[in-house]
């Protein structure tokens, strides 16, 4: 088990651009930590150069507490898994998973024994002396796993380890991982650009965008409660729904005539007359005959077999998403009446993007002082 | 920009000698790995120019050793002899003769054996069976052809009641049917470059070409020539460079006569410097050939910037 | 295709291939011919006797040529092959200061004509000793712009993965050069060592220049010498000095032309 901290970390390729901007985390022994982030984000920089493989610009990289920066890749006693799996084509599984065990010195029979015992936790025994290209991508995908696992070292990177799997074989490596994370112990510091991946894998998350660190957090706080519109609108599937909307009196009016009540401490906390208003596409439904609702037009219905995402203009050139539970037989083109569950507003500042209140938070908060 | 940025931590300085050491080793691991190539370029290839480019400024004795300092007069001598302007002309032609004819007629056995037929194999063996040729047996065997009284040639002429020619002894011929027996010798080489160009154009172009509808010819030159001409731009430099460095086939079949017609360059190095004892002379004419080779190669990558269509 | 373009292209083929083969041919004919068949221009033996080969490795110490040549050639490729895999390692996976200068200098090497500088290199192999020797064949040749560049190629196609990998196991450079670069492009080394063997046996000049005796020189200009010797009397003999020359490299050239086709294209190209 490690500890890893950064302490503003940044990383300029060219000596002009930031790629990375003082990012400050420190990832806790044992955690699974996952970076998660739009291509290009810098989530691969950073991963290479907590690995060693990239040199650190500015700021401090430590490890256990000891400074690292200038530490080589070898030095740093951890493991990586690379998105092609970097196998050695002309090695077997075999011999692969137990290359470069040498250098830690450790013997013949230890090799054997433990790359034994790696194979059977992946379930890799009967493919040992069978060479990368006469496996399957999932398969070659464990060799890449036992090979990380092999040299035991107490942390761990994964960069995209997934990305080359198709969705169902994604969904059972994803429990694979974790589970092998958990029963060994290690810390974990895993790249992926899929939210669901991030949602379903982490302890903790960074969600990291244009070398900015937008939010870190536990992933169901990340969800109930975006930092700024960015995190709203990349985790979620679908994401949040935003729309400016503007406060007069006690109501926030959307697209000129659709409105709905704010409470005094939503109010307190607005400086501005503008806001960007979020709602998840779970907390809009049909109105019933006896709640007010808003009527608007049906542009698309996806039936997904346990829900029903609706697509409905909303505003100018505004669409908006809902999600229900079961089969809806609603046609596009149709004209239904929504309502929101004024329980889970988001407001973010329209110039900064900002939160500025979040009821989901300000409702755990209160939970948690009653309870 | 780093410096300014580098965190006055007391880790730093630490940072800086350990990447300083890392950067000391992997250029100490780089040197290892070049340094055998580096010595042997070192030793033979840019010390024997530098002193290619001294001795000509010499005259030298018998051993090779510059005595006095000459300046200039080595190549003034050269600019001023009929014999070093006979070689030139020889080189000049014999390159004219040779690149040209060579590479358009390895380009049109590319093509020719780039057809998806059976037992092309065999013929793409029979075309590039000059690659495995020595300059020497391939030498041996063109004499015997043009051999005046029993070689191929002249019984042809002779079936055909032409008088017979002397094809190697005749100062008219000599230059050009060495030419013809090179561009034999060369044309294995080309071809499996070329052929190799040829199979690299992606085969989607030529489908979407089907499905348009368009003539062979239409083809060839809009898509297959254009497509190709990486390749023969670079089997052209080849060819060129190695037609100016021809030597042995001159020293087989005509030891640079008759008349000095097929004096080409490095046959007259070789001569002045070997036969001759005349080292600053043929230094001279060495340094010369490098400014050729320079210029022809600078050319190549000048044209080849502007004109060649990359994929 | 339609069937008389199948014909038409067919015979061009036939053609064209009769046209360049013939001379080979011919000179594997004529080998076996008798001196009188030679004169009266036969193209075809009237019996396929051994006689001129025989005669051939009495008249000249053939077999010590074809030895020196075969010793020749592979040290040559031995020593083009660790040289130019060495070299185009360190320019593809080992990061210093100065790798980009050395680069451009082994481009230049490109650029001098190797027989612009015989004559130093002569008087330098002189001075070392090496004339009438192997050292002297061989070694001003093991370092190859062209071999280097085709391998940096190679090497180039090796995902960075594999290097980052083996630097986070700790595996050292040369360990990781000889354990995975080397066997990952074994093609493309076998294709460097068919045309290093190639070109090595088939060199002229150079070993004109620095062997003058029998127990050293090579089966080219073994060539020479018979050539020299027995002109216009003994054709058959002389053939068959040719055939014993050019069989080593037709057979390896038939056996590696496609890997050769696609290897050259390789190294001219990119
Ligand atoms: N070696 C490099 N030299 C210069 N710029 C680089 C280099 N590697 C990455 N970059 C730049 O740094 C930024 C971050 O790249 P990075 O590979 O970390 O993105 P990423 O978040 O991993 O994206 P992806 O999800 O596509 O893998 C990009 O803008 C990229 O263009
Ligand atoms: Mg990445």
């Amino acid at each position: 088990m490690r500890k890893v901290e950064l302490k503003g970390l940044t990383k300029s390729y060219d000596g002009k651009q930031d790629v990375l901007k003082a990012i400050d985390v420190t990832i806790e022994p044992g955690e699974f930590f996952v970076l998660v982030g739009p291509s290009g984000c810098g989530k691969s920089t950073m991963l290479r150069m907590i690995a060693g493989l990239e040199s650190i610009t500015a700021g401090e990289l430590a490890l256990d507490g000891k400074r690292a920066n200038a530490l080589s890749p070898s030095d740093r006693d951890l493991s990586m898994v690379f998105q092609n799996y970097a196998l050695y084509p002309h090695l077997t599984v075999e011999q692969n998973i137990t290359f470069g065990l040498h250098v830690k010195k450790i013997s013949k029979k230890e090799q054997k024994a433990r790359c034994e015992e790696v194979c059977a936790m992946l379930g890799l025994t009967d493919y040992m002396k069978r060479k990368p290209k006469e496996l399957s991508g999932g398969q070659r995908q464990r060799v890449a796993l036992a090979r990380a696992v092999v040299t035991q070292a107490p942390l761990c990177l994964m960069d995209e380890p997934l990305s080359n799997l198709d969705a169902k074989l994604r969904a059972k490596m994803r429990s694979e991982i974790r589970q092998l994370q958990r029963k060994l112990g290690i810390t974990m510091i895993y790249v992926t650009h899929d939210q669901t991946e991030a949602m379903t894998m982490a302890d903790r998350m960074m969600i990291l965008s244009g070398g900015d660190v937008q939010q870190i957090g536990r992933p169901l706080d990340v969800y109930n409660n975006p930092a700024n519109t960015f995190v709203a609108s990349f985790i979620g599937s679908p994401p949040m729904n935003l729309i400016e909307a503007e406060i007069s009196d006690s109501v926030l009016v959307a697209d000129g005539h659709w409105m709905t009540p704010i409470t005094a401490d939503m109010k307190a906390k607005l400086q501005t007359d503008k806001v960007t208003l979020g709602v998840r596409p779970e907390h809009i439904s049909l109105a019933k005959d006896s709640e007010p609702g808003f009527l608007v037009q049906v542009a698309n219905v996806e039936v997904l077999g346990t829900e029903t995402l609706v697509t409905f203009d909303f505003g100018e050139d505004t669409q908006w998403i809902a999600k229900w539970n079961g089969q809806s037989d609603i046609q596009p083109g149709a004209q239904i009446r929504i309502a929101v569950d004024d329980h889970h507003l988001a407001l973010y500042s329209t110039e900064t993007g900002e939160r500025i209140y979040c009821q989901a938070s300000e409702q755990a908060a209160e939970k948690k002082v009653s309870s | 920009m780093t410096v300014i940025r580098q965190e006055a931590t007391s880790g730093s300085t630490g940072d800086w000698h350990l990447e300083r050491k890392r950067a000391w080793s992997n250029w100490m691991t780089g040197m290892m790995f070049l340094l055998p190539s580096l010595i042997l370029f070192g030793v033979f290839l840019f010390y024997p120019m530098v002193r290619t480019v001294y001795l000509s400024l010499f005259l030298t004795d018998s051993q090779g050793v510059p005595v006095v300092f000459v300046g200039w007069e080595n190549f003034v001598n050269l600019f001023q002899s009929t014999s070093f302007q006979l070689s030139a002309k020889a080189t000049a032609l014999f390159v004219l003769y040779t690149v040209p004819a060579g590479i358009v007629l390895a380009t049109a056995l590319a093509i020719l054996a780039n057809q998806k037929l059976r037992g092309i194999g065999l013929f793409r063996t029979m075309f590039s069976a000059t690659m495995g040729m020595s300059v020497a047996a391939s030498s041996v065997i063109w004499m015997f052809l043009f051999n005046p009284s029993i070689g191929l040639f002249n019984r042809i002429l002779a079936a055909l009641n032409i008088p017979g020619v002397q094809w190697l002894l005749d100062p008219q011929y000599a230059l050009l049917s060495v030419s013809v027996a090179t561009i034999w010798m060369n044309t294995g080489f080309a071809f499996l470059i070329l052929l190799g160009g040829l199979q690299n154009i992606d085969q989607s172009l030529y489908e979407s070409a089907r499905i348009a509808g368009v003539s062979e010819s239409y083809k060839l030159r809009k898509i297959t020539l254009p497509m190709l001409s990486p390749t023969l731009f670079f089997v052209t430099t080849v060819s060129l460079i190695n037609a100016f460095q021809t030597f042995g086939q001159i020293d087989l079949l005509t030891r640079g006569g008759p008349m000095e017609s097929t004096n080409v360059i490095v046959y007259s190095i070789y001569k002045d410097a070997f036969i001759n004892y005349n080292v600053g002379s043929a230094s001279a004419q060495a340094v010369l050939l490098f400014v050729a080779v320079l210029i022809v190669t600078v050319l190549q990558f000048k044209i080849g910037e502007r004109k060649v269509h990359y994929q | 295709m339609s069937i008389g373009k199948k014909v038409l292209l067919y015979m061009a083929l036939t053609v064209s291939g009769l046209v360049m083969v013939f001379p080979i041919l011919y000179a594997f004919l004529i080998s076996f011919m008798q001196g009188g068949e030679v004169l009266q221009g036969s193209l075809w033996p009237e019996s396929f006797s051994l006689a001129n080969y025989f005669s051939a490795f009495e008249r000249v110490p053939l077999l010590t040529y074809l030895w020196n040549s075969l010793v020749v050639s592979v040290l040559i490729m031995v020593g083009q092959l660790v040289l130019c895999s060495l070299a185009a390692f360190a320019f593809v996976f080992i990061e210093f200061k100065g790798r980009e200068w050395i680069f451009y200098l082994f481009i230049s090497t490109m650029m001098i004509p190797w027989e612009a500088t015989m004559v130093p290199n002569f008087q330098t192999v002189q001075s070392l000793g090496w004339l009438n020797s192997y050292a002297g064949l061989t070694i001003p040749f093991f370092a190859m712009a062209f071999g280097t560049f085709l391998l940096r190629q190679q090497f180039k196609t090796i995902p960075k993965e594999l290097y980052e990998a083996s630097q986070i196991a700790g595996i050292s450079k040369l360990r990781f050069f000889t354990g995975v670069v080397l066997p990952v492009a074994k093609t493309t080394i076998t294709t460097l060592a068919i045309y290093s063997f190639l070109t090595a046996w088939n060199m002229y000049l150079w070993p004109l220049l620095v062997t003058n005796n029998e127990a050293n020189r090579t089966v080219q200009i073994g060539l020479k010498q018979m050539q020299t010797q027995e002109i216009a009397s003994d054709w058959g003999v002389v053939m068959a000095g040719v055939v014993m020359v050019i069989l080593p490299t037709l057979i390896l050239l038939f056996a590696g032309q496609k890997r050769l086709q696609e290897g050259l294209t390789q190294g001219a190209l990119k």
